[in-house]
């Protein structure tokens, strides 16, 4: 009896949520839906009828397709072994004992609360710029040329700014997780004679597994939608265009909204191929 | 004996630390000590670190041209609002995933997930259309609502994990005591979860503070944040770095701050469940 | 006592309404450049003049504001009551009946006044849409200082040989000088705005009569590589990231031989406050090949009224003030004589304190060396100098500037670069049903 009746009281209580992000997942894919098959022009008067698939087979047999599908895997890619990486090892650093661990924290976890416009503009000005950046007065001081960053390693920059941004975040959470370790066990692995690259390997990283695949799965559903770090940087050049920034330029600057439209679902299931397989990962983790 | 070699040794990881904690940082510390200099200084070669003439210009010129309180209290208000909502919704639903789950919870967890993977450019069109339908372009209730809505998901779960660690034994005896459904979560639920609560909105008024697409898309005078302020500043004509690390330095100061004070909250709770 | 609360809080709020409605809100959205953010310091004069009328502004960087201005306008948002919008959108909008006439400023505005092409450039079957607040032409600045330790006289109306020719002179890469300083960031308003003046003065056309693009023809091949091989040798590092904002800061900073940008460039470098080498700047026409075009552009922001704004007298009323000869006036009063837009009225140029400005009369001439209407050698079906004037140039010219860009960065030889530029101008065209 209770069961029950707390049953149907759990469904009412997560009635909001889901009726709420139902509606915010269904009403805009609907319309982009209907948009996809219509050929939807606002600067030629609107809505020119309906197309068929016309939207869709133009959109992916673009020469402009497949290279932003692979730019955006590899800023993905890029980013996500990166921040791990280093997450992991930065991780361990602020684990151990050391003076002014609260201070050095707060250094290493600031870049999180900087807005992607800013942190983008700043690099790029600050920093990459070949004549007045940091980066370039520092490799004319020792000696080397300056590199021009965002045209001769535009894929680079881009991961790098955006590593930048989502590195603390990887930290603090493989943080909370290595503190969680039960430290007799590694002290035992220690007495036991373990070299640390064994302990870290045994020990450490399968404790990490967890917290690994939650900073891949969160990190991977905003890198999937980076925006602003290219609109201010690349704009798109030299191999930057990645999926998202392709439909804006179908939608926003041609203004084919129809043609964007069709990119927009192409997105959409290219992100649920990816979410397929991180969840599976991850929902195993889940179960653990 | 011992104890000099672990003094040794934090000596050595503090100051490895320290090093890349600087490193780290050294981007939004140049940033602001830039925002203090001249133009000139700003672009001066070599660059100038700290002994320049400070010089609190840049911040009178960016003041003068935009009404920062403006865009301040825009972003206090949308990224407040919309955090307080997402909670009020999400506490009841992650409540139920967490002490009444059934087969389907999980799917219905990772589902609220994948709708952050709906690209906002893609939906941009259907949405300005609904907005302008409902007369919600450039208010602040909308973009709450907007940015409520993307954050949800991640709200929802974060609380599921937070809830899920919380022993039932105690809410049975709560039950046990006659206590509703409501004081159950009101009195024993909320207070365990006081910490785990306390991150979720640090994390979530973050990520709606840094939001830069719908709340640049959807405003125009009236709701526009600091997201919108500091797009009049990415090139204007000229030399700008001066001013441009103003802004900049206005822009993130106060979540700079908030997350400096409230640190240790967000640390203790930014787990999503990966510590057992 | 309740009651006579709740009535006099609702009196008061009755009151409060009404002076609300008593006031018109204009909402303008505008572009971050220095002219529009002095316009916006000065606005104090128009609402003492219109205490009525509330001013709003939406300042943004151009390609956010192009962004949101045509979201809002295609979707008829009705976010903003005045528009800040360039010579290419005007016709197109016009078009559309998405923008209100500006026949009707008022009898003091003089409209004659305005500059024949511009006019002609913002108008749409003989009717104004957009009043310009500033026009301009692009020209060549270059440094007399340089010029002169190179052994070179610049001529008032050079050839584009003269150009390489000095460019290469100037340049000492080791004390970071650079010949010439051209736009290579991707972008129709960028660096296509220069390539494609660059291809007019070369001969070649983006397409032909029949809407054929013409990318692969021996004319652009020229320009394009004569462009690519400049950047090569006399260019600045870095040069497919920058746009005018960023050459404007190098020429300011003295890296810069020569420039070739928007003639409104002129007051900035030529101001000691901004310009390290403000009193060494020389101007000259846009370059040629000697087959009749030169390499000039011809634009104008304008402020225009989308139709549908609850605002539209108010909203003209501001237009008016801020495209006045007063408005002109007022600048020259508090700013002096050559920080006033440039580029809108012929009544500016007839001034004689105007005309002791060092870049009034080659800023005249660059205009009125421009023609819209014919902006090619050979004939073209299209209107539009640096832009052709079809709803599908944003995403075409953006498209085709990226592979420029790429060119310059060394990724692509032009060759490939104006190959698959033909190809995408040929995809978007069939997209849209040419």
């Amino acid at each position: 009896m209770a069961t029950q009746h707390s049953r149907s009281a759990a469904r009412l209580m997560m009635a909001p949520a889901v009726i709420l992000l139902l509606g915010w997942m269904l009403v805009p894919l609907t319309m982009t839906l209907y948009f996809s098959f219509k050929r939807y022009l606002p600067l030629r008067g609107g809505d020119q009828g309906w197309v068929g698939f016309e939207n869709y087979v133009r959109f992916v047999t673009s020469s402009a397709f497949w290279p932003s599908v692979q730019a955006t895997l590899i800023i993905v890619g890029g980013v996500l072994l990166i921040t791990v990486i280093f997450g992991v090892l930065l991780a361990l650093l602020l684990d151990q004992p050391m003076w002014g661990q609260g201070i050095v924290r707060i250094l290493v976890i600031a870049p999180f609360f900087v807005m992607p416009t800013v942190s983008a503009l700043v690099w790029k000005n600050m920093f990459m710029d070949p004549v007045n950046g940091l980066l370039a007065h520092l490799l004319e001081f020792v000696g080397l040329t300056p590199v021009e960053w965002l045209s001769q390693a535009p894929m680079t920059s881009i991961i790098m700014i955006v590593s930048w941004q989502w590195l603390p975040f990887a930290t603090l959470i493989l943080l909370t997780a290595i503190q969680s370790l039960d430290s007799e066990q590694l002290e035992a692995a220690e007495m036991d004679g373990a070299p640390p690259l064994a302990r870290f390997g045994f020990i450490i990283l399968p404790h990490l597994a967890r917290a690994i695949t939650i900073v891949v799965l969160i990190q991977t559903i905003f890198l999937l939608a980076i925006f602003a770090e290219i609109f201010v940087t690349t704009q798109g050049s030299f191999g930057t265009r990645t999926l998202t920034y392709l439909i804006y330029q179908r939608v926003l600057e041609s203004q084919n909204v129809g043609l964007g439209s069709a990119g927009g679902i192409y997105a959409v299931i290219l992100a649920n191929i990816i979410a397929l397989f991180l969840m599976r990962i991850v929902g195993k983790n889940l179960d653990a | 004996m011992a104890r000099s070699v672990t003094t040794r040794r934090k000596a050595i990881n503090t100051v490895i630390a320290w090093g890349i904690g600087l490193l780290i940082f050294f981007p939004i510390l140049w940033t602001i000590l830039t925002s203090f200099k001249t133009e000139a200084t700003a672009i001066a070669d070599p660059p100038v670190f700290l002994f320049f003439d400070w010089t609190l210009e840049n911040y009178s010129v960016v003041q003068e041209r935009s009404d920062y309180m403006r865009f301040l209290w825009n972003s206090v208000i949308i990224a407040g609002g919309s955090t307080l909502l997402g909670i009020i919704i999400a506490v009841p639903a992650a409540w139920s995933m967490a002490f009444v789950p059934s087969r389907r919870t999980k799917d219905i967890l990772l589902w609220m997930l994948s709708t952050k993977m709906l690209p906002a450019v893609g939906v941009l069109y259907p949405i300005y259309l609904i907005f302008i339908e409902l007369g919600l372009l450039d208010t602040r209730i909308g973009l709450t609502i907007v940015l409520m809505l993307i954050n949800l998901p991640i709200i929802v779960w974060m609380l599921y994990t937070y809830f899920r660690e919380i022993p039932g034994e105690i809410l049975e005896a709560a039950r046990m005591d006659g206590a509703t459904l409501r004081e159950e979560i009101l009195y024993v639920l909320t207070p365990m979860a006081v910490p785990g609560i306390a991150s979720t909105i640090l994390l979530n008024f973050i990520l709606a503070w840094n939001e830069a697409f719908w709340t640049l898309n959807l405003t125009a005078a009236k709701a526009a944040p600091l997201t919108a302020f500091i797009a009049s500043y990415s090139s204007p004509e000229g030399l700008f770095y001066a001013k441009l690390s103003a802004a900049s330095t206005m822009a993130i100061a106060p979540i700079l701050i908030l997350g400096w004070f409230s640190q240790k909250q967000l640390v203790r709770g930014l787990t999503f469940g990966a510590v057992k | 006592m309740h009651l006579r609360t709740a009535l006099c809080a609702a009196s008061a709020l009755a009151l409060v309404a009404g002076t609300a409605a008593a006031q018109t809100t204009v909402t303008i959205a505008t572009v971050n450049n220095g002219d529009m953010i002095r316009m916006q310091g000065l606005t104090d004069d128009f609402t003492a003049q219109n205490p009525d009328i509330e001013l709003e502004w939406v300042t943004l960087e151009e390609n956010v504001l192009r962004q949101r201005v045509t979201q809002d306008i295609a979707t008829k948002g009705g976010q903003f009551d005045v528009l800040t919008i360039g010579m290419y959108e005007t016709p197109i909008w016009a078009a559309q009946d998405w923008l209100v006439p500006l026949d009707d400023l008022g009898a003091d505005y003089d409209a004659d006044d305005i500059l024949p092409a511009m006019r002609a450039g913002l108008s749409y079957n003989d009717t104004l849409y957009a009043a310009p607040f500033y026009g301009e032409s692009s020209m060549v600045m270059y440094r007399t200082d340089l010029m002169e330790a190179a052994g070179l006289e610049m001529p008032d109306a050079p050839t584009w040989e003269f150009i390489g020719e000095a460019a290469r002179a100037m340049t000492d890469k080791d004390n970071e000088i650079y010949g010439i300083c051209l736009r290579g960031k991707a972008g129709w308003g960028e660096n296509m705005a220069f390539i494609t003046t660059v291809a007019n003065s070369f001969g070649a056309r983006w397409f032909d009569e029949n809407w054929t693009p013409q990318l692969d023809s021996p004319e652009w091949n020229e320009a394009v590589n004569f462009y690519y091989n400049l950047m090569q040798d006399a260019g600045p590092p870095g040069a497919s990231t920058n746009g005018f904002n960023e050459n404007l800061a190098l020429f300011q900073q003295g890296k810069c031989g020569m420039w070739i940008d928007a003639t409104v460039a002129a007051s900035f470098v030529t101001n000691p406050s901004d310009s390290t080498v403000a009193d060494k700047v020389g101007f000259a026409l846009a370059p040629d090949t000697g087959k009749g075009k030169r390499a000039n552009w011809l634009w104008a922001w304008a402020l225009a009224v989308p139709a549908g704004s609850d605002a539209t007298d108010a909203a003209k009323k501001f237009i008016a003030w801020a495209t006045s000869k007063e408005y002109l006036a007022l600048v020259a009063e508090n700013e002096g004589w050559a920080n006033v837009p440039p580029g809108s009225r012929t009544s500016l140029y007839e001034n004689p304190e105007y005309a002791q400005v060092p870049f009034a009369q080659m800023t005249l001439d660059s205009i009125n060396a421009a023609d819209p209407n014919n902006p090619t050698v050979d004939p073209v079906p299209y209107v539009g100098i640096q832009y052709v004037a079809i709803p599908e140039w944003a995403g075409i010219g953006t498209l085709a500037g990226q592979e420029f860009s790429a060119m310059l960065a060394g990724q692509q030889t032009p060759d490939e670069a104006l190959e698959k530029a033909q190809a995408l101008v040929t995809d978007e065209m069939e997209a849209a049903g040419y």
